[in-house]
């Protein structure tokens, strides 16, 4: 206990230091948004596991590395060659590097004039007005350390808004990349799509070289009336790396929002979706979660229907291997006036060795009486019957255990829609899965 | 090709064979018959090397090769093909998939290369249509949503790609109707050959009228009670089982 406080103290030190280096000083809605968030982060900490929340995932141990920010180090200068193995193709592309904005590794061109997608620093001088409307505004009923640190100290972040009736022709992709070692970065990504807008956005978070550190992320998302949004995420940190995130989306009525969660690096990862669905709005919420070795893997999701008639799907399936550790954490709550909502969630597990450990809860609050709710979970393993059916059809063991490992995953990538994003994902799960015999028959 | 020499087989403690011997020459088509639990399910089970069965005496050899050592895939391999009772269904594995890596594992074992692609599609689409099945069914997921006869259709399909010595035919007949059960056995005699053997399990004598046996045995409570030609069929079906046990 004593090592957490001191811990803290040393992050609320550290920010006197860097504040004056951090974007928006000149706006006095932004500083006190941030004091704010400096204040409640002082007084809380980060998240323990005595907050029922956060009970299966305990940070402590490693925020005590006290992870510095990430800018007060020079940054150190990527070259573009190195940025290939991030680049999903055909995609616009936002680069961040150790928590600052690259121009030059960046690709905007051909973007249509009326959206604006910038850097968040950028929009804090160009259009500060439009920020303020936005930022803080989904995550205000939410109280943890993560998201009150995230305020007082993000850096940069993503800016994306597609006015009325735009409809974004291609992906963009916001490239987060970590290059030094036990730093800590902190983004915030705003993504506004007005009335009868319609856009895709993939989020992607990688570690190059450096090994711990943490990456802190939180997603506004605002999806007006009649908008369609497409949000894709990708966690791929490095082995050592400490990942929390959070996507907090408000649907507007008739709107819909799809969803879907790849949860493959990092040692910890903390991955948030919370949702609040309009009248008549639809979400679609997916995620597939990875994990080996010693890595821990979170998702906690909340989906709220406070209008009548929308609807929510919600799927997460876990792969957990070694010693690894997953949890999923739903909860679909329908308020009083929330009437004829349809929701379902599920969580498959599967885990494929005996030390491997998911920890599963779904949640149904209900205080409208005319609603469709459901809800499963399973937790499994490989089949054994499956297994010797293709094991009498010549096929070795271990590639019948692959094959029916990468089928279970199949489903999550089958419901990608760019197809450079479905061979990206594919890629990174057939490195998980190196049986030769699983190719490119599954493309 | 297969031979089998007093082989006894326990479940658990459980005996269930209790002294099997069988001698299958190259394009023989065999058949065993026998009531329920008279031990044929496991017979089959145990030649494919199926979990949870105690060998605990003989032996079973194929081409002279101790089976019993084998790990299913090396009897696939080595051309024993198991044409299940109940297949299974494997949602994610799409059939045309497993096919190919079913075909590619036997070729490398025999020292040959991967199938090229294409030579691999025509091979398919000749034999899916000997099978009467629709070329949707490549592309379906192996066996799910697939009705009984189209399963058992399903699993001649694999073998006809596998082109397996030694095929094990477990109750291939149940649950087809008449028509289905006339495109199977015409599946099933298009692979026969000198050099191809067959050993059906069956309940029924329906079967042995559309893929015709020379040896016929019965199997009685872990044991082999009689063997004859394909008229020793005729005769169980207008008799019944009962009236093996009281000759022996």
């Amino acid at each position: 206990m004593a090592s957490a406080v001191s811990s803290l103290e040393k992050y609320v030190e550290e920010y006197d230091e860097i504040k004056s280096t951090l974007p928006g000083q000149e706006l006095d809605w932004l500083v006190q948004l941030r004091r704010q968030g400096l204040d409640q982060f002082s007084t809380q900490g980060f998240p323990t596991i005595r907050n029922e929340d956060w009970r299966y995932t305990n940070v402590t141990p490693l925020i005590k590395k006290s992870f510095q920010s990430v800018v007060v180090k020079p940054s150190i200068a990527v070259m573009p060659e190195q940025m290939h193995d991030y680049y999903v193709p055909d995609c616009w592309q936002v680069v961040i590097v150790d928590g600052h904005f690259s121009k030059t590794l960046s690709k905007l061109d051909g973007l249509p004039e009326e959206v604006v997608v910038m850097a968040l620093s950028d929009a804090l001088i160009k259009c500060p007005d439009k920020v303020k409307r936005y930022l803080g505004q989904a995550v205000e009923n939410e109280d943890h350390g993560f998201i009150h640190y995230n305020t007082a100290w993000f850096s940069e972040g993503l800016f994306v808004w597609i006015p009325q009736q735009v409809k974004m022709k291609q992906p963009l992709q916001l490239v987060h990349v970590v290059t030094q070692e036990n730093v800590a970065t902190a983004t915030r990504n705003l993504i506004v799509a007005e009335a009868g807008a319609e856009g895709m956005v993939i989020e992607s978070y990688f570690g190059s070289q450096a090994q711990a550190y943490l990456t802190s992320s939180i997603s506004e998302v605002f999806i007006a009336e009649n908008a369609h949004l497409t949000l894709y995420k990708l966690q791929n940190e490095a082995s050592k790396a400490l990942h929390c995130s959070g996507i907090y989306s408000r649907q507007e009525k008739h709107s819909s929002f799809n969803y879907l969660d790849f949860s493959f690096g990092g040692l910890m990862a903390r991955n948030e979706l919370h949702v609040n669905v309009g009248f008549a709005a639809a979400c679609d919420l997916n995620g597939l979660f990875v994990g080996r070795g010693r890595q821990h893997i979170d998702n906690h999701t909340s989906i709220e229907h406070l209008q009548p008639r929308g609807s929510s799907r919600e799927l997460f399936k876990g792969i957990l291997d070694g010693r690894a550790r997953g949890v999923f954490q739903g909860c679909v709550k329908v308020f009083e006036d929330a009437q004829k909502i349809d929701s379902e969630m599920h969580n498959h597990n599967l885990l494929l060795s005996d030390n491997a450990e998911i920890d599963t809860k779904p949640q149904l609050i209900i205080y409208a009486d005319d609603v469709k709710c459901a809800h499963g979970v399973t937790v499994g393993q490989l089949d054994d019957a499956s297994i010797f059916y293709l094991q009498s059809r010549a096929v070795s063991e271990e590639d019948a255990k692959d094959m029916l490992t990468f089928a279970f995953a199949n489903e999550m990538v089958e419901k990608i829609k760019v197809s450079g994003f479905k061979s990206y994902i594919l890629a990174l799960l057939l490195q998980r899965f190196p049986q030769g015999s699983i190719e490119k028959e599954w493309l | 090709m297969l031979s089998i020499k007093d082989l006894q087989v326990n479940i658990g403690d459980k005996s269930i064979l209790k002294g099997i011997s069988l001698d299958i020459n190259p394009g023989e088509v065999h058949a065993i018959m026998g009531p329920n639990g008279s031990g044929k399910s496991t017979l089959s089970h145990v030649l494919a090397g199926k979990d949870g069965y105690t060998i605990t005496g003989g032996s079973i050899e194929i081409e002279g090769q101790d089976l019993a050592e084998m790990a299913p895939e090396k009897r696939a391999r080595e051309g024993l093909f198991l044409a299940f009772q109940y297949p299974v269904e494997i949602p994610g594995v799409s059939n045309i998939y497993l096919l190919k890596a079913a075909l590619n594992a036997v070729r490398l074992h025999k020292g040959l290369s991967e199938v090229d692609a294409l030579d691999f599609l025509t091979l398919v689409k000749e034999k899916i249509k000997l099978l009467g099945m629709d070329e949707k069914f490549l592309y379906r997921s192996v066996n799910q949503g697939f009705s009984g006869g189209e399963k058992k259709r399903n699993e001649i399909l694999q073998m006809a790609i596998m082109e397996p010595k030694m095929c094990i035919l477990d109750e291939t007949d149940s649950g087809l109707d008449i028509d289905a059960l006339q495109i199977v056995a015409a599946g099933v005699n298009s692979l026969r050959s000198e050099s191809r053997s067959f050993l059906m399990i069956t309940h029924y004598q329906r079967l042995l009228d559309y893929i015709v046996p020379d040896v016929v045995h019965v199997l009685s409570d872990g044991q082999i009670v009689k063997t004859g030609g394909p008229e020793l069929a005729l005769e169980l079906e207008q008799k019944g089982y009962g009236w093996i046990g009281q000759e022996a």
